[in-house]
């Protein structure tokens, strides 16, 4: 199935006709210096920069759209309100979701699974009823289930991961119990790149009637979702990382789930009708909307969805599975260099370790070359503790990213291995 | 731009690679762990008191070659120093590493080798790398025993 909005373009002929400097010169921070060098950005998995179409139609609504949404009747009101509600149209499309009602703006990934955890799990899991996830999920995948154990009595289960890095998918099923009710699972892994099987995940939950919760963070940038191929029940993503604005991300729900759910913040725009004695709750999507939303960032988002369409996710996948592998193969000759996850089906994330040096160090000497990594735990602490380390450098890939900054990483981890002495 | 060689001093490196005063203290007085909750650093400091001074002092764990050599410096710092002076002797090396410092002080010259943690000052971010050992110190001082953050 082929969004309408994206492009087909899967042939090689297109793929090599990909020009990443015509890419670039739409992002105006590429062209910064760090440190007296070119900026050389491999961060993108903690957000993406932003093209110029997106930094402008952001610009454009303060300036020429602003008001508040969905009660005014004067002009501007209707424009913001038109503007808005394209977006969610649009978002319905990127994702081949059914209907436009069950798109849901929230604050991020966070927000959307804290969401269903806080109303689908307090309305319909009770004690001893299973939740399970994975053993690669990031701490947002992890926390807003054991709040809810706390408040519930419910039970977190992980399935488990293998040395590569890669879901044990056995042992995911066997995970599967009768009192498995919810089965929450990273798409692409944050900390070690693999593109989980989810679905293989979704057909299996599906056989046992269990909704299945896609943690989409780090996919939306990456591959192209469809979550009528997928089937999964709920679908979360940030804009900032799909080169939109921070503060504003999706949940998308299926329409049957979503109608049974009860609202979760109250306030201003969720309700039908209120009186001191009750109140009744707006239809979807509003039911999930309480208080003037972020609606400047939902109107970047639409930007920005816009703009990655244009490109075309299948460009976009193949441009950075090259890229990933070129990178992959090069930091690899780097000696002492050790990378943390090795999984086969993977995308944009390169983590690794340098051999007696620690993570911080080796972004911090990056850092004075320009190159921007990520050192740390990467909120995967579990994930870290299994491969027995406490931090990892992580390298991440965006459409925009070239093999002469994968040359300058290189580079860079020579100069650390200079400074060590190692 | 910060030359990174006044981050990574030379003294520095070399603590980094072969710390002083690195191991566990089974009959220590006093122990206390300290956490970088942030990057996931994390260090044990284990120390033995006669009196009111700190006779002997080590530590062990995991973090960067700052946190690992502050820790290292720190121990033979304080070897045979009171708590009065220890406290003075932390109150001078956050001045120098925050940047509240002018150099060619007095508290610069108190400091010693420590005083080669000045470059630090130039790098927020890793303030917290060479103050978490001396963060557990102090708890170890204070506490008796606990872990502290740095968050």
């Amino acid at each position: 199935m082929t969004s309408s909005l994206a492009p087909s373009t899967t042939t090689p002929l297109q793929v090599s006709a990909f020009d990443p400097e015509r890419i670039r010169g739409e992002f105006p921070i590429l062209a910064t210096r760090v440190n007296g060098r070119p900026l050389v950005y491999l961060d993108n998995a903690a957000t993406t920069q932003k093209p110029r179409a997106v930094i402008d139609a952001v610009t454009r609504y303060y300036a020429s759209e602003n008001a508040n949404i969905h009660r005014g009747v004067h002009y501007l009101s209707q424009l913001a309100t038109e503007a808005y509600e394209t977006v969610r149209q649009k978002v319905a499309a990127f994702l081949n979701a059914p209907s436009s009602r069950e798109i849901v703006f929230v604050r991020g990934t966070t927000e959307g699974i804290n969401l269903v955890a806080q109303t689908y799990g307090r309305a319909f899991l009770g004690a001893g009823d299973e939740v399970l996830i994975t053993g690669m999920e990031h701490h947002s995948n992890i926390v807003p289930w054991q709040l809810l154990a706390a408040q519930t009595g419910v039970v977190l289960r992980v399935a488990p991961i293998d040395d590569r890095g890669e879901l044990d998918l056995a042992g995911f099923e066997r995970s599967l119990s009768e009192r498995t009710r919810l089965v929450a699972v990273v798409h692409l892994s944050n900390a070690l790149g693999t593109i989980n099987p989810v679905r293989r995940i979704c057909e299996m939950a599906r056989a046992r009637g269990i909704p299945v919760l896609v943690d989409g963070a780090q996919s939306a940038s990456h591959l192209r979702i469809d979550v009528r191929e997928l089937g999964c029940d709920f679908f979360v993503f940030s804009g900032h990382k799909l080169f939109g604005p921070t503060g504003i991300g999706v949940l998308y729900g299926r329409e049957a789930l979503l109608e049974r759910m009860p609202p979760w913040q109250g306030g201003g725009d969720m309700i039908s009708s209120v009186t001191f004695a009750e109140s009744t709750w707006a239809g979807l999507p509003a039911k999930f909307e309480a208080g003037t939303p972020h609606i400047a960032g939902v109107v970047g988002l639409g930007a920005a969805i816009d703009w990655v369409s244009a490109v075309g996710l299948d460009v976009v996948a193949a441009h950075e599975r090259d890229l990933l592998e070129h990178a992959s193969a090069e930091i690899s000759e780097v000696p002492g260099v050790r990378l943390v996850g090795t999984p086969r089906e993977r995308a944009s994330i390169l983590s690794f370790a340098l051999d007696g040096i620690h993570p911080h160090d080796v972004g911090q000497v990056l850092d004075a070359e320009g190159v921007a990594i990520r050192a740390g735990h990467h909120c995967a602490q579990p994930v870290m503790a299994r491969f027995g380390v406490a931090a990892t450098a992580r390298a991440s890939f965006a459409v925009y990213n070239t093999r002469d900054e994968v040359a300058a990483l290189v580079r860079g981890l020579h100069r650390v291995r200079q400074v060590f002495g190692v | 731009m910060m030359e990174l060689s006044a981050l990574y001093q030379d003294v520095i490196l070399e603590h980094n690679r072969s710390p002083r005063n690195f191991h566990r203290m089974d009959d220590a007085d006093r122990h206390a762990e300290g956490r970088n909750p942030l990057c996931g650093d994390q260090l044990t400091v284990w120390l033995k008191l006669n009196g009111d001074r700190v006779s002997d002092v080590s530590f062990e764990g995991s973090g960067c070659a700052i946190s690992k050599a502050s820790a290292s410096l720190m121990t033979a710092a304080v070897k045979g120093k009171t708590r009065s002076e220890i406290d003075r002797l932390f109150q001078r090396f956050h001045d120098v590493v925050t940047g509240n410092s002018s150099p060619e002080t007095e508290s610069r010259r108190e400091l010693g080798k420590l005083a080669v943690f000045s470059g630090i000052s130039a790098f927020p971010v890793r303030v917290k790398c060479a103050t978490l050992s001396w963060h557990a110190l102090k708890a170890a001082l204070e506490q008796g025993a606990g872990a502290v953050s740095t968050e």
